[in-house]
């Protein structure tokens, strides 16, 4: 460590800074690498993907992965009950998780800033509405909520974006009006009043700076909580329809061949695995790099 | 304290009443639940003798009061599918649910507590790398598929527990180690921090250099600290529970509440997907009351803030 702060103090160029602090997390680092590599894999599938997704071939169905003994490198890691190449599907499902993800993340923390703003900034009974409505989603256990909604609504990859970015919203806007009101009660932004600044001014140059570390650390773990939850939703039948490939829906399938051909519910599950635990570290990293006084301390 | 409590307890109540508005519009949120409710080749004669039957050709103002006057008195309509009272339905499977969640719970609790303990002890040690690799696995493995990878290897290869049911202690192992995974994690990370939080407080300074041996430190002011901590996080994750019963149980067909709703889900029973919503939702507000309550006693301070 004391040699870390040594090393650091030679370099003067902010790039320098800034890439020592990437590399002085170890943890950090390898999840920003995996989460690069799940972002190419789905960005490059139709290229990567040694098969067409959805082509079925009955007579190679529940093919082992290669490593068995009856299995061959023509599907790595083997083919699900109509025959249809396990690595291309799972690759194909990225796409569909990182989307889930990605989109109602943004739906969720747009929504969530803009009425957390409003909440903490204007006070009085704006306040004690949106914040009631809040309360009353957070109290509700959340994956029955999502289930209730994902049911009556039926299966799009649309309403699954829709449900994930609704429901989610109540979280960020509780930590936005944190947020809020903290900034507002510091010595800066006190300040900022005696000096004569208006609302808008201390709006745009106090409080959603200060805004972004927070938000864009929670939207880190909610992403990936939104991947986990589209694929317990598909293991359910409740997420995107069954033609297309996803992991929840990969899931649900191979349930009913655990027994024998467990394969294929083990790799669409370990998919998700390293998608959230790239996310989680990543998520670890953001939030020590954004907190100013563990930046400051570091470097 | 009263007035804490007094206060505490009307939130709950409103919250109950909250919820319940809120399930009466999730229903409706198609605008046409007869359409919901009834099997897609339904002829228009059929769906408007539904509608007539379970009176959604009332204006919604008369459908929303005949809706809170029922849930006032427990009331939740029929189940279609089972042919009767919905609510009697849920408190049926409430017992197996509640043996599933407590058997996780303990779980979580037996492994995390010394985990945490000895981990936040000495920071960077063997014990805080494991501690922290366990709060990292339970946050990123999905527990339906620890469920189906613990079914392959506990019980296809080795044979060691059944499948699926209820039936006994051994049928109660895999489901509760799959469900109490994720609050091992969440446990264990934050037993580990509460215990490096107090470490650095001053009393803890004061009581070694009193001449306090580990132990007494660690009885009398450590654990209690750890509690407090605890107490106000069980509450949530028996909520959490809950939802993530639906998997479990029904990976398990344990014959509990998320098996139920489920199965309410596929058959489209939502009189039923009603009942267990308003019942679980009023459920985790009544146990954030207890903990909180339990907080205020356990922690001086609330008490007097409020």
């Amino acid at each position: 460590m004391r040699l870390d702060a040594l090393e650091t103090r030679g370099l003067r160029s902010p790039v320098q800074r800034f890439l020592k602090l990437i590399l002085r997390d170890k943890a950090g680092l390898f999840g920003v690498v995996l989460f690069a590599f799940v972002i190419l894999v789905a960005l490059l599938a139709p290229t990567l993907a040694p098969h067409d997704p959805l082509q079925q071939n009955l007579r190679a169905s529940r093919q082992p992965p290669a490593w068995h003994e009856e299995g061959s490198w023509d599907h790595p890691l083997g083919t699900d009950n109509l025959g249809r190449d396990m690595l291309s599907r799972i690759m194909y499902g990225t796409r569909v998780s990182l989307t889930v993800g990605f989109v109602g993340v943004v739906i969720a923390s747009t929504l969530g800033l803009v009425l957390g703003l409003l909440a903490g900034y204007t006070g009085g009974r704006t306040d004690s509405i949106i914040m009631g409505i809040t309360n009353l989603f957070l109290a509700v256990p959340y994956l029955l909520l999502v289930v209730v909604v994902a049911s009556v609504l039926g299966r799009s990859l649309l309403n699954v974006i829709l449900i994930f970015g609704f429901t989610n919203a109540p979280l960020f806007v509780r930590i936005t009006r944190g947020e809020v009101l903290r900034i507002r009660q510091s010595g800066y932004v006190e300040s900022a009043v005696s000096l004569g600044a208006t609302r808008t001014r201390i709006l745009i140059d106090h409080i959603l700076p200060n805004l972004i570390g927070p938000l864009l650390t929670v939207a880190t773990f909610e992403m990936s909580g939104m991947i986990f939850y589209e694929a317990g939703l598909g293991f359910l039948g409740l997420s995107v329809p069954p033609s297309i490939p996803s992991w929840g829906n990969m899931l649900a399938a191979g349930r009913q061949y655990i027994q024998f051909s467990p394969w294929i519910a083990t790799f669409p599950g370990l998919a998700i695995v390293v998608t959230s635990l790239s996310m989680n570290l990543l998520g670890d990293w953001l939030r020590d790099l954004l907190d100013p006084k563990i930046r400051r301390s570091a470097s | 304290m009263q007035r804490y409590l007094f206060s505490r307890l009307l939130q709950s109540l409103l919250l109950m009443v909250g919820v319940l508005i809120l399930v009466f519009f999730l229903v409706r949120l198609t605008g046409d639940p007869a359409r919901l409710m009834m099997p897609r080749d339904a002829s228009p004669e059929e769906l408007e003798a539904f509608r007539e039957a379970m009176g959604f050709n009332e204006p919604l103002h008369r459908q929303f009061f005949s809706y809170m006057g029922g849930a006032a008195v427990g009331d939740f309509g029929r189940s279609l599918h089972y042919r009767a009272p919905a609510m009697r339905l849920v408190l049926e499977r409430l017992p197996a649910t509640l043996e599933l969640a407590l058997a996780a719970m303990a779980f979580a609790l037996v492994f995390a507590i010394p985990l945490g303990i000895f981990g936040g002890s000495r920071p960077g040690g063997v014990w805080d790398t494991i501690c922290r690799g366990v709060g990292l696995i339970g946050q990123t493995v999905p527990n339906f598929w620890l469920a189906l990878m613990l079914i392959v290897y506990f019980s296809v290869q080795l044979r060691w527990f059944p499948t699926f049911g209820r039936d006994g202690l051994r049928s109660l192992v895999l489901p509760a180690i799959a469900l109490g995974f994720f609050p091992l994690g969440k446990f264990t990370r934050l037993v580990r921090s509460a215990v490096l939080e107090v470490r650095s407080e001053d009393y803890i300074r004061t009581a070694y250099s009193k001449g306090l041996l580990d132990r007494r430190v660690y009885s009398h002011h450590i654990f209690r600290n750890v509690a407090v901590t605890l107490v106000s996080i069980v509450a949530v994750q028996f909520g959490y529970m809950l939802g993530g019963s639906i998997y479990i149980e029904s990976i398990f067909a344990w014959p509990g509440i998320g098996r139920m709703i489920n199965e309410a889900v596929q058959a489209r029973d939502f009189p039923l997907v009603q009942a267990i919503a308003v019942f679980s939702a009023c459920f985790v507000v009544v146990l954030n009351l207890l903990s909180d309550i339990a907080y205020a006693l356990i922690d001086p301070r609330i008490r007097y803030e409020a």
